[in-house]
């Protein structure tokens, strides 16, 4: 089954070759077919699995002076994150169809570029190959935003390439501080060992430098700057794919290559870690209550989730870090919904100003109720999938923390809150309410091939609400054990 | 004392001075430029071919005395030949529309370029310090000849004096430094100092000198000045040679230097590489980020990137002499020289008939004009920028990283935080060459073999890039 495994790598290299070839609407419908066969790969590749640590894995030599293998692998922990960016990418080649975006067969290719940059880092099992595919979503993203963006687009590209390649550059120096320490790029077995061949000093100075790495990408509260500008004024399909699955590079690499290879690095860095993310989930709240910009508030609002993974990660411990796994799922899902619906929003009023816009439900009813339905997720409402990540890492933060770390849990619940202050002052503004000047001469334009696009989100957050245990069961296996133990 | 000499480990040197005689006779005889090119190219082949042959058998030594031998061939002198005379090569391909628009003479440009190809096959097999010293100045000396054949341009004959006055400067500073070791060790060869050096002030002053002035080939930092206006004074295939075969030459000096000569000493001596490092690498991001002439900026690019190429050998010092460093330090070079060349080969395509590089606004709208070429100049830049599709470049920074994150993480972030400033200026450069134009100007006609050069070029970086192990396995220590 290697065969499937390198898969979905190739198939989407493939089809991005094929739409810069076929620069028209054939390359891109091809393109896209590539993409849909690679959604078919990412989800068959649980049969025949082995029983080992992973259920497949591809591993041949490359470079063997720098420790890099070209070793591919798949397991319980990458398994959802490779299905959700291979489906995340459809959807957004599609919207490009649907909507017609100009030079469509390019932008295509592009966002193949990114999701192959995407599944490569989730499939890695070699730290240096790990860092090769983190490099790969560098320059197609940045080209995304800077030729499909906003007004100031080229600002925002600039910062967010820069901000990106410090981190994954910072995250290259722990990595060979890894593989000269250890001798081994071997994630699996470095994993095991539990960083074996490294001193406790040395395990916290590769984590310092990988942990900024991951923060800079998560991004992590400080250094979430690049986030605001970037998600604003990226395309709809930028937005999506930064949001639905290129910031889950930064918390998965937290998880497999912080907590796996390097952990006792973490657990002397767990206070620090800990401050971090509370302060990111109400510095988050906060500055999405004071938003007026529609986009921004969605972007602002990833920095106060990505808090509450890493509060699930600080705990180390068990229900935390699979609250953060089911945390990255979930956010992914809401907000890649929340990112079509205001893209909508903005291609039909013609603005994200929340002062300006009011009355969605009473001129486009479906439009405003999706949008409702994806707010109520990202609050967190119990029964959507929004709920267990949050919910779990309030109870693990309880649980594993003695005192003073209480004052975190309850800090983070005081943050889920914020959440549901923020969210609902947006529907407010957005939804209800006379209809604005801006919003008025809109009729309902949300066409059937739209909610097509959205139904397949909807449908997971409802799934994943109700029966939580599908993803959970899954995570289980060998590599979470060692993490965790 | 009588001396037997080994002529067939003089093999590679006896056919490139035997290419200058021939391109001389011939210009004489038929006076037309196919003709004087070919023997060059042929010459130049037949060099790498000996190269190779002597390569293949064991290291031979000759010029040998009780100190150590002046000439070892061994693998990495071999790597070293091949690259130059492959890269000479180009540089004769790339200069077929300067010589056919008669802005150089022929005789006289092909006969200087094959001199200091001389110089540099001396250098690669060279390991006492006179020698090497004297092959580094026949690598030079022709070069400002070179620099100065653009035309008329009064810019050009500027940019021959400024390089031949820093030339002159970097030479003494290296004489000089020799000349300390030599009190410090007593010897010149580098086996034999390696032998008899003692840390003391003395032998460090002549290591820093020698080490300084041989790092003027590179363009560090301090003996840069003369880099941005040479090269844009140059004419294009010159400045080419002058970032690729030129600094390889200066590479192959500072590594036998440091890993023959200087290995006493090394725990002293890699603060000196370290500081040039880091200065040559932030000065030449920092300046590159105000260039808006391509060559310019290239020529700050390449200074920033001879920073980089310093920290591997930085690592080997700090380490104590990894063979692993070592190796790195010839993997980036080559890595480097070969991206180096596929940008000024797609430049010289995109500039067509002119014989500058102009600024870099004047690339828009190449991308529609002339696309094959245009997305050869991005993808090096990308890989000078270090960030994939350029995945040789990639695998050059991964390498200069992998050598120093564990001796020296420090210089390992002072990198990472050099390449993103880099960045900067490696995407506005792109950018400007994406850009759409604001008048149609009709595709640029250029000549076979800069085309083939560019093709070339371009696939060796792809497959370089896909397979970086190639490279890392020439490069035996």
């Amino acid at each position: 089954m290697t065969f499937v495994l390198l898969s979905t790598v190739v198939l989407p290299t493939l089809g991005g070759l094929v739409a810069m070839a076929v620069r028209n609407r054939v390359g891109a419908w091809i393109a896209t077919g590539f993409a849909v066969a690679a959604v078919v790969a990412a989800a068959v590749l649980p049969v025949a699995a082995s029983d080992g640590p992973l259920w497949h894995r591809f591993d041949v030599p490359w470079v063997e002076p720098l420790g890099l293998r070209f070793d591919l692998g798949v397991d319980g922990i990458s398994y959802p994150l490779i299905v959700l960016t291979a489906g995340l990418t459809v959807l957004c080649c599609l919207h490009v169809l649907v909507t017609d975006t100009p030079r469509g067969a390019q932008l295509i290719a592009l966002l193949l570029a990114v999701e192959v940059g995407i599944v490569g880092v989730f499939l890695s099992m070699n730290l240096v190959v790990f860092f090769v595919f983190f490099e790969v979503v560098l320059l197609p993203m940045y080209a995304i935003i800077a030729f499909w963006g906003g007004a100031n687009r080229r600002h925002a590209a600039v910062k967010f390439a820069l901000y990106t390649l410090l981190g994954s550059l910072l995250l290259l120096v722990g990595v060979f501080v890894v593989v000269s320490g250890t001798g081994t790029g071997d994630i699996v077995a470095l994993t095991q060992s539990r960083g074996a061949g490294m001193s406790d000093r040395t395990q916290l100075l590769a984590f310092a430098l990988l942990g900024v790495g991951f923060a800079i990408k998560s991004p992590l509260w400080p250094l979430h700057t690049w986030l605001p500008d970037a998600h604003t004024e990226a395309p709809t399909v930028g937005s999506v794919m930064l949001a639905g699955v290129l910031l889950k590079m930064g918390t998965y690499g937290l998880i497999r290559v912080g907590l796996g290879v390097t952990p006792a690095g973490v657990e002397a860095a767990q206070g620090v870690l800990t401050v971090l993310a509370v302060a990111a989930i109400i510095v988050g709240g906060l500055v999405c209550l004071a938003q007026t910009e529609l986009k921004r508030l969605i972007a602002y609002s990833s920095v106060g989730h990505m808090g509450f993974v890493l509060l699930g990660i600080a705990t180390l411990s068990s229900v935390g870090v699979n609250a953060a796994l089911y945390g990255n799922i979930a956010h992914g899902l809401i907000t890649g919904l929340l990112f079509f619906l205001v893209g909508a929003i903005k291609d039909t009023t013609g603005t994200g100003d929340l002062d300006r816009l009011g009355g969605l439900r009473d001129v486009a009813p479906r439009l405003a109720g999706v949008l409702g339905f994806a707010a109520l997720a990202s609050l967190g409402l119990p029964g959507l999938a929004g709920f267990w990540g949050e919910a779990f890492t309030v109870y693990a933060a309880f649980d594993v923390f003695d005192d003073w770390g209480a004052v975190a849990a309850v800090l983070a619940a005081l943050g889920a809150a914020l959440a549901a202050a923020y969210l609902l002052r947006m529907l407010r503004k957005v939804s209800h309410g006379p209809p604005s000047t801006a919003v008025s001469p809109v009729d309902d334009a949300t066409t059937t091939s739209q909610v097509v696009l959205w139904a397949p989100l909807v449908l997971a957050i409802v799934a994943f609400g109700i029966m939580p245990w599908v993803l959970l069961d899954g995570f289980t296996g060998d590599l979470l054990e060692w993490i965790t133990r | 004392m009588n001396q037997t000499i080994d002529h067939v480990a003089l093999l590679p040197g006896y056919a490139a001075a035997g290419t200058v005689v021939l391109v001389l006779l011939f210009d004489l005889v038929f006076g037309r430029r196919g003709v004087t090119s070919a023997v060059a190219a042929i010459g130049f082949t037949v060099t790498a071919t000996a190269a190779v042959g002597v390569g293949l058998a064991q290291p031979r030594e000759t010029f040998c005395s009780e100190a150590g031998c002046s000439l070892v061939t061994g693998v990495p002198g071999t790597v070293f030949v091949v690259a130059l005379t492959v890269l000479a090569l180009a540089v004769l391909a790339l200069s077929s529309p300067l010589l056919r628009d008669g802005h150089a003479p022929a005789g006289e440009y092909v006969f200087l370029l094959a001199c200091s190809l001389t110089g540099g096959v001396i250098l690669a097999y060279a390991r006492d310090l006179v020698t090497i010293i004297v092959a580094l100045e026949t690598l030079t000396l022709p070069l400002y000849a070179l620099v100065a054949m653009r035309g008329e341009s009064r810019r050009s004959a500027e940019a021959a004096v400024n390089f031949l006055l820093v030339s002159v400067a970097a030479g003494a500073v290296t004489l000089f430094g020799a000349g300390i070791l030599f009190v410090a060790g007593g010897a010149v060869h580098l086996s034999a100092l390696a032998q008899t050096l003692t840390v003391t002030p003395l032998s460090l002053v002549g290591a820093a000198m020698v080490v300084a002035g041989m790092s003027f080939k590179l363009a560090a930092v301090p003996l840069h000045g003369w880099a941005a206006g040479t090269y844009d004074g140059a004419p294009l295939p010159i400045a080419a040679y002058l970032s690729t075969a030129s600094k390889l030459g200066g590479v192959a000096a500072l590594l036998w230097v440091v890993t023959e000569g200087l290995t006493p000493i090394l725990g002293s001596v890699w603060p000196v590489l370290a500081v040039l490092a880091v200065a040559s690498m932030t000065v030449g991001n920092l300046v590159a980020l105000r260039q808006h002439r391509t060559v310019r900026l290239l020529a700050w690019s390449s200074i920033a990137q001879a920073g980089y190429l310093l920290v591997p050998l930085t690592g080997y010092a700090a380490s104590g002499g990894s063979s692993d460093a070592a190796a790195a330090v010839l993997v980036f070079a080559l890595l480097y020289v070969v991206m180096e060349l596929v940008v000024f080969a797609a430049l010289i395509t995109l500039r067509g008939r002119e014989s500058d590089g102009g600024r870099i606004v004047d690339l828009a709208g190449s991308l529609r004009t002339s696309p094959v070429a245009a997305v050869a100049l991005l993808l090096a830049l990308a890989a000078l920028a270090g960030l994939p599709p350029g995945l040789a470049g990639l695998f050059a920074k991964v390498t200069v990283l992998s050598v120093v994150a564990e001796p020296l993480p420090w210089l390992a972030v002072v990198v990472a935080v050099n390449a993103v400033v880099g960045l900067v200026y490696y995407i506005r450069f792109g950018v400007a060459v994406v850009r759409s134009g604001g008048d149609t100007t009709p595709p640029v006609r250029t000549t076979w073999p800069v085309a083939v050069t560019t093709a070339v070029a371009t696939v060796v970086m792809i497959v370089v890039g896909f397979a970086p192990q190639l490279v890392w396995a020439t490069a035996v220590f």
